[in-house]
Order: structure tokens, then C-alpha cells, then sequence
């Protein structure tokens, strides 16, 4: 369910990054509304993943905004943050789950405290609680428990991927950016992990914003779809509707390029 | 007053990859439903019927027209409505079945159904998903499985529980009795029957005329509305 | 060679000023790593050279120098060392912890309280309390300086998690201050109490990776822990075989080919302080 009351999570105004004379993204503006997921698709060298770091802070714009609403209320220019406020709202508001999950984990240190790690870094000070709440995240993203102590180095790359979605959900944000969360995973483990980030997202009632090649995966989990191509949004709205319908010719060509299953 | 009003509404395609092939679907496309009133959509294949069912439903965009539909106590107009809303509508508002189910891997039939409904109570969903699937006779064992294997007329029983289990007042089926048998068909006589008797507007696409004459108010000729 | 040849305590003036500017920071933000531009020493890297050249520093011909090594004044390194000294400054030497006025030390603090107007100067190999766990010097910079040390204690719930205890024995993480969190060098767990609300003043040098850092006197300076889990002073389950102390470091000698040993104050002052007091159990063993 939608909370579809009229103060948006996120909102981009015009954002635009340049590396020198090569075009990162071009003029993306949108609203994001707490518990939506908005897919960014697009093919290599669209500018989907520039688009993401710009909207996470990890890139700085050469033009325009990215505004945040804070649990207090108020819009934040992230720009304006200093760097400290913008790591503690990285480490708690939102999420950010890599393609590549040795990215986003500690891979020599075990599971449970990969999960446990933002808890004791806002201040979880209780052992047993901190186990609890790992192990109960295991539950949750179907790794069994008796593997807690293990480190993910010694995991499948479908459970170190579920493992780094533990470990971005854990301090309840409010937004995640994911970028190819199923990318280089086996076909069967992808449709698992889909298919958890699709429940997960709807019972916590996540903003998500999904960049991904994978039009399926679009289908499957975001309501709201950005089409990009050299930089530029070159379609967007309701993903069934753009999917289905698709008006621009880059679009139309994407849509038809899935082979049927 | 109207529960959905279709005023006027146009539709065409262009095929970029065909060069730009221009293709006119429907024009002039006017009906109105009341609450409890069911509108049978018929005409030849391919003349637009599930087009108009989609353009309500917002998983079409329409070129011209109006569509408006009470959304709580105001009226709102899906052909013109932003992606946000028209989520919001459709949350509170609409419920469409499609022609086919769209099986999700892994999700149990019974909760492909349940989860029509907010994620806010999950047992009572359940129980009612459940109930649903009892009256379409799907056998409880294959309740907990996924549809992906059902049968064609078993997956299409579970994506009309899907569609019916939300109370909203609109309801959009498309073909719900195509592939299934004469009990079966009796059975989504009964609900759609009972969703009329709540005050829900259908909007349906039947071909079977046994059906037809046993739900619908208002038979609609989409062939009258063909593009020029 | 000629004493008369090195500049007192071996050091040019302008350097010890720099190392002192970098000790008065360290002071003023009681924890925190201050760079430093180590020198070369007449030792290799691994052997004190970041102790040695604080100690040069602070020294004073007045000053009255104890050096010792895990709690001994006689081990190699602490007699090279106190060696140096006295050829480079002349000071005079001690081994009785209460009369040194800068005591070096590598990998223990003394047993006996320190008193006001000492300085305690440690032998630091790795300075970075977060290195094992982050390897980047960009990263852990960040880290203290956005105080975020939630991976300190990632380290702490591994070791719960592995032995059933923080199992961490010496170079037990500690925050200063409430604020910066530091490696207290090699020292063992069991020393850390003495660091909290020391009279005396506590330096720290690493050579190697050129930092110097501080707990003024009367800081406060807490052990990492759980609330579950918390930090218990480590007791051990004897007596010094010399001089039968219940509540001191003690060091495992073995004393024949058969496998004989015994336990025994590894701060030899102490020990011998306690023994020339009157305490005593049993006969001294054979040398």
C-alpha cells in the first residue's frame, strides 16, 4: 500500500552530471512518495547508475537538486548536509544494496555482525540483542541461522546478496537504492531473491529505486519506471503502463527486444 | 450518480518499428456504469475491447477523452491522472482480472490472492483468500502451491479470486469465464452477481452469451466506436 | 665515539620542538593521533623508535629515566635503551618506578601508582585501534573523526561470538575522554584500569606509522564493552612465587628441562620492592 499522502521522500529538480565533456545524466526530475519503487532501466552507458549516486549523495551534481524529507519533516537539500549528517543518514535511512555484495560487506567478518554492525554503530550496546536482532533478519531473508557466525566469504553469491539486504534493512530506512540487485546471479536464485525484495519492500513499505537492465525485474517490482538512454529520461510513468504501452521509440524497442519466455 | 464514466475516449498506436505505422484503435468510446449496474463490452476480435478495459484500468494510456471514476468523495480522471495517483485509485477504487494470470514464482496461489489486499492484516487476508478459492473449487491442497503448474482454467480461477477478493467499486474482468467449465462458469455468475448486489459497477468483456444475459445491465458494442 | 658529539638525548632542538608541538596537540585532544614526522633512530623500526623519541623529547638533564620492557628493567631492550640515554643525555637512571620522573615502558604499565609529575611513555606498534578491521587510512580517519565506531565493537561481537567472551587480551580498545577511541598499545587487558584517572601524564609513540597521542592526567578512559558482556579486570589464579602478591601481573618461568615452572611479578620492581618489605614464600629458586 502506497502511503500516498502529498509529501514525497525524494524529489530531484533538474539533476544533471557531467565527467568533463562526457555526459553522465542529463536533466532528471522526479518525486519519489514514501513506499514507492521507481525502477531506473536503462542499457550500459545510459547514465542509470550516474543517476543513482547522484540520488545518494555518493556523486555531487553538476547542476540541480536532489531534496530529502527527514524523519522530522523537513526537505534537506543533500548538498547542503555536511559530510558527517550525510554518512549517519546513509547508515540509517536509507539502504544500498551493490550488484557485486562484496561491495556492500564486511567479507572477513561474520554474518551476524555484518547485520549487527549499524546497530552497534547507532549506539547498540546489548550482545544478546544485537544476535537476536541479526538472527531474526536471517529469518527474514531465508539464511539459515547456523550459518550467522560464518563469514560471507564462505557464502553463495545468492545468500551473500540476501545478506546485504539484511544488513541495509536492519536500521528500518526509509529508502533503498538497489543497483542490479539480481545482476550475476543463477536464474532460480534471482527468482528467489525477487521475490523477497518484492515482499520485504511491500510489508516494510519501502521507497525503492531500482536501477536495472532487466525489464522483468522492472515488471516485477516497481510501480513507477524512468527509461533512460544516453543520459536522457526518455520515457516515464506507471511501469505497466510504459511497459505495455510504450511510446517512444527507444522504449518500444527495449520492450520488444525481451524474448518471449 | 455514475460509479465510472467514460466520456469520449481515443486510442491509437504508433509503431516505430514498423517506421511509424500509425494504427487507429477506437474513437468516440463513451458509457457510463452506475453502482451495481454490470457493462458488458462485445464486438469482433481485435477491435478494442481489452484496450478500453486497460485505458480504465491506467495500464493503457488513452489520447484523448475522459475517464472519470469516484475515488472516495471526489472524481478523478485516470486518463489524465499522474502515475501516483492513478496508484492510488487503483489501491482504493479499481480491481481488474486480466486475461491471464501473471504468476510470480514462488508465491503460493493462496497468497498470489491475498495479497490483493494491503499487507495490513495477513491472517484475515488468508482466511478470506481461502474462502474465495473454496467457492471456485480449487482443491485445498493446491492451495499452498504455486500456480505456475495449475491448469489453464485453475490459474485464471485464482487470478478471478485475486480480482474479486478487494472490495472496491469498480471491477474490470476480462474474459473471466474463457477457459473454464460450466460449474465453474456458475460460480463467477454467483460473484459477480454478488458484487452487483454490493453496489460495485462491473465492467466486463464476455463472449459467452449464457453469461451475458445472466449479469449484464447494459450491453456495449465497441465495433460502434471502431477509429476511422 | 665521543659523547660530546650528539645534541642532548641524541635529538636536534628543532625536531624535539616539533615532536613537543605534536605531544601539546595530543594533550589537548586526549586520543587522537596527531601526525608526526618520525625520525630515523639508531634502532630499527619494531624496536621503540616512536617511545625512544618521545622520551627524548620530554627529557630534562634533571629527569630521572626507568625504561622498561613487559614489566622488566633488565630485559635487552630495556637495558639498550636506558643505555642510550645515558650515553646521548647523561640523565641518571632508576629501577624503583616511584623515583623515575619519565618511565618508557613496552607493553606493560607499572604495578606501583603512579603519582602526579611522571610521565609515562609508551612503546606504540600499531597505533590505529580500527586498522585490523579497515584496512584504508582514509576510511579510519573518517571514522574517529565522525565518531563512528560501531566497527569497534563489530570486533568485540566477533570475539563473543567465536570464544563466548571478548576474548581481546591486550591492546584493549578504550575510548578517552568520551571521545576518541584508542589502542592502548600491547598492553594487557588487566593494565587498562590504571590508564582511567592516572595522576600521571600517559604519551604514546609509534615510529613506525609516525603518531603521537595523549591521556592527559585525571582523564577518563573506559573500556569497550556490552552491557551484556561487560569489561571485568583480569585476576589472575595465583601468587607471585617471590613475593606472593595476589593482585599483580604475573609471568610464567620455566625453570628446568622438566618442565618445572613457576609464576612470578613480571614488573621485577614490584616484586623486589615487596620482597625487600618483608614479603616472601618459600626459598628463591636456583638461577
Amino acid at each position: 500500500m502506497i502511503d500516498t499522502e502529498d509529501h514525497p521522500l525524494l524529489r530531484a529538480q533538474a539533476l544533471t552530471k557531467w565527467y568533463g565533456r562526457q555526459l553522465g545524466c542529463r536533466d532528471i526530475s522526479f518525486d519519489l512518495y514514501p513506499g514507492e519503487v521507481m525502477a531506473v532501466v536503462g542499457e550500459s552507458g545510459s547514465g542509470k547508475t550516474t543517476l543513482l549516486q547522484l540520488l545518494s549523495a555518493q556523486l555531487a551534481p553538476t547542476a540541480g537538486r536532489v531534496l530529502y524529507r527527514m524523519r522530522d519533516g523537513i526537505m534537506r537539500d543533500l548538498a547542503s548536509m555536511g559530510e558527517a549528517e550525510r554518512r549517519f543518514l546513509f547508515r540509517t535511512d536509507w539502504g544500498y544494496v551493490h550488484q557485486e555484495p562484496t561491495l556492500g560487506l564486511r567479507m572477513a567478518v561474520s554474518g551476524g555482525a555484518n547485520v549487527g554492525e549499524r546497530l552497534m554503530a547507532v549506539g547498540w550496546r546489548h550482545y544478546g540483542r544485537i544476535r537476536g536482532a541479526a538472527k531474526d533478519w536471517f529469518d527474514r531473508v531465508e539464511i539459515a541461522s547456523d550459518r550467522i557466525d560464518d563469514p560471507p566469504a564462505t557464502y553463495s553469491g545468492g545468500m551473500r546478496q540476501r545478506l546485504q539486504i539484511a544488513r541495509n534493512l536492519v536500521t528500518d530506512p526509509r529508502l533503498v537504492f538497489m543497483d542490479e540487485p539480481t545482476g550475476g546471479l543463477d536464474v532460480s536464485v534471482q527468482a528467489r531473491l525477487l521475490d523477497l525484495i518484492r515482499g520485504l519492500v511491500g510489508e516494510l513499505r519501502l521507497a525503492a529505486i531500482i536501477v536495472t537492465h532487466d525489464l522483468a525485474v522492472a515488471r516485477m517490482l516497481s510501480h513507477r519506471i524512468i527509461v533512460m538512454k544516453d543520459g536522457a529520461a526518455v520515457e516515464s510513468g506507471l511501469t505497466d503502463q510504459v511497459l505495455e504501452d510504450p511510446r517512444e521509440p527507444y522504449t518500444q524497442l527495449l520492450v520488444s527486444s525481451i524474448l518471449p519466455a | 450518480m455514475y460509479a465510472l464514466d467514460v466520456i469520449n475516449v481515443r486510442k491509437s498506436f504508433t509503431l516505430h518499428l514498423q517506421g511509424g505505422l500509425h494504427l487507429p484503435v477506437v474513437a468516440g468510446v463513451s458509457f457510463a456504469a452506475r453502482p451495481g449496474e454490470c457493462i458488458a463490452l462485445v464486438g469482433p476480435s481485435g477491435c478494442g475491447k481489452s484496450s478500453i478495459l486497460k485505458m480504465i484500468f491506467g495500464g493503457y494510456r488513452c489520447d484523448g477523452g475522459r475517464i472519470l471514476i469516484r475515488d472516495g468523495d471526489r472524481i478523478a480522471d485516470i486518463a489524465t491522472a499522474s502515475p501516483r495517483a492513478i496508484i492510488g485509485i487503483r489501491q482504493r477504487a479499481m480491481s481488474y482480472v486480466s486475461q491471464f494470470l501473471r504468476a510470480v514464482p514462488r508465491v503460493a496461489a493462496i497468497d498470489v490472492v491475498a495479497q490483493a489486499l494491503d499487507h495490513a492484516a495477513p491472517e484475515q487476508a488468508r482466511a478470506s483468500a481461502a474462502f474465495l478459492l473454496r467457492r471456485l473449487n480449487i482443491p485445498e491442497r493446491l492451495t499452498t502451491v504455486p500456480p505456475a503448474t495449475f491448469s489453464g482454467g485453475e490459474q485464471q480461477r485464482v487470478n478471478i479470486a485475486r480480482g474479486f477478493l478487494p472490495d472496491r467499486p469498480v471491477l474490470l474482468l476480462d474474459e473471466p469465464t474463457a477457459s473454464l467449465d460450466s460449474e465453474n462458469r456458475d460460480a463467477v455468475i454467483d460473484l459477480i452477481a454478488e458484487k452487483k448486489r454490493r453496489g460495485v459497477a462491473v465492467v466486463a468483456i464476455i463472449h459467452d452469451s449464457k453469461v451475458r444475459d445472466a449479469v449484464a445491465d447494459q450491453v456495449v458494442d465497441v465495433a460502434s466506436f471502431a477509429a476511422a | 665515539m665521543n659523547e660530546a658529539a650528539y645534541n642532548f638525548a641524541y635529538l636536534d632542538e628543532q625536531t624535539k620542538r616539533m615532536i613537543r608541538r605534536a605531544i601539546l596537540k595530543a594533550i589537548a585532544v586526549p586520543g587522537y593521533q596527531v601526525p608526526f614526522a618520525s625520525r630515523e633512530m639508531p634502532m630499527p623500526y619494531g624496536w621503540g623508535t616512536g617511545g625512544v623519541q618521545v622520551t627524548a623529547s620530554v627529557l630534562g638533564p634533571d629527569d630521572i629515566l626507568k625504561v622498561i620492557d613487559q614489566g622488566s628493567d633488565d630485559t635487552t631492550n630495556a637495558v639498550s635503551i636506558r643505555k642510550f640515554f645515558v650515553k646521548t643525555a647523561g640523565v641518571r637512571t632508576t629501577t624503583a618506578t616511584a623515583d623515575a620522573t619519565v618511565i618508557q615502558t613496552r607493553h606493560r604499565i607499572p604495578e606501583t601508582a603512579l603519582h602526579e609529575g611522571q610521565i609515562l611513555v609508551f612503546q606504540v606498534p600499531i597505533p590505529e585501534p580500527l586498522r585490523f578491521l579497515e584496512p584504508r587510512e582514509t576510511e579510519t580517519r573518517r571514522m574517529h573523526a565522525l565518531q563512528e565506531y560501531g566497527l569497534m565493537h563489530v570486533k568485540l561481537y566477533e570475539d563473543i561470538s567465536r570464544h563466548g567472551e571478548i576474548a581481546t587480551s591486550y591492546a584493549y580498545p578504550v575510548k578517552v575522554d568520551g571521545r576518541y577511541v584508542m589502542d592502548p598499545s600491547p598492553t594487557p587487558k588487566f593494565d587498562n584500569p590504571k590508564m582511567n584517572d592516572c595522576p600521571a601524564l600517559q604519551l604514546f609513540g609509534a615510529g613506525r606509522e609516525k603518531r603521537i597521542y595523549a591521556i592527559p592526567p585525571y582523564t577518563q578512559v573506559v573500556s569497550l564493552d556490552f552491557e551484556d558482556h561487560p569489561f571485568v579486570p583480569y585476576r589472575f589464579n595465583g601468587t607471585c612465587a617471590l613475593c606472593g602478591a595476589t593482585d599483580s601481573y604475573l609471568d610464567e618461568v620455566i625453570t628446568d628441562d622438566r618442565g618445572s615452572r613457576m609464576f612470578v611479578c613480571s614488573d621485577t620492581d614490584h616484586c623486589a620492592m615487596r620482597r625487600a618489605r618483608g614479603h616472601e614464600l618459600g626459598p628463591e629458586p636456583a638461577r
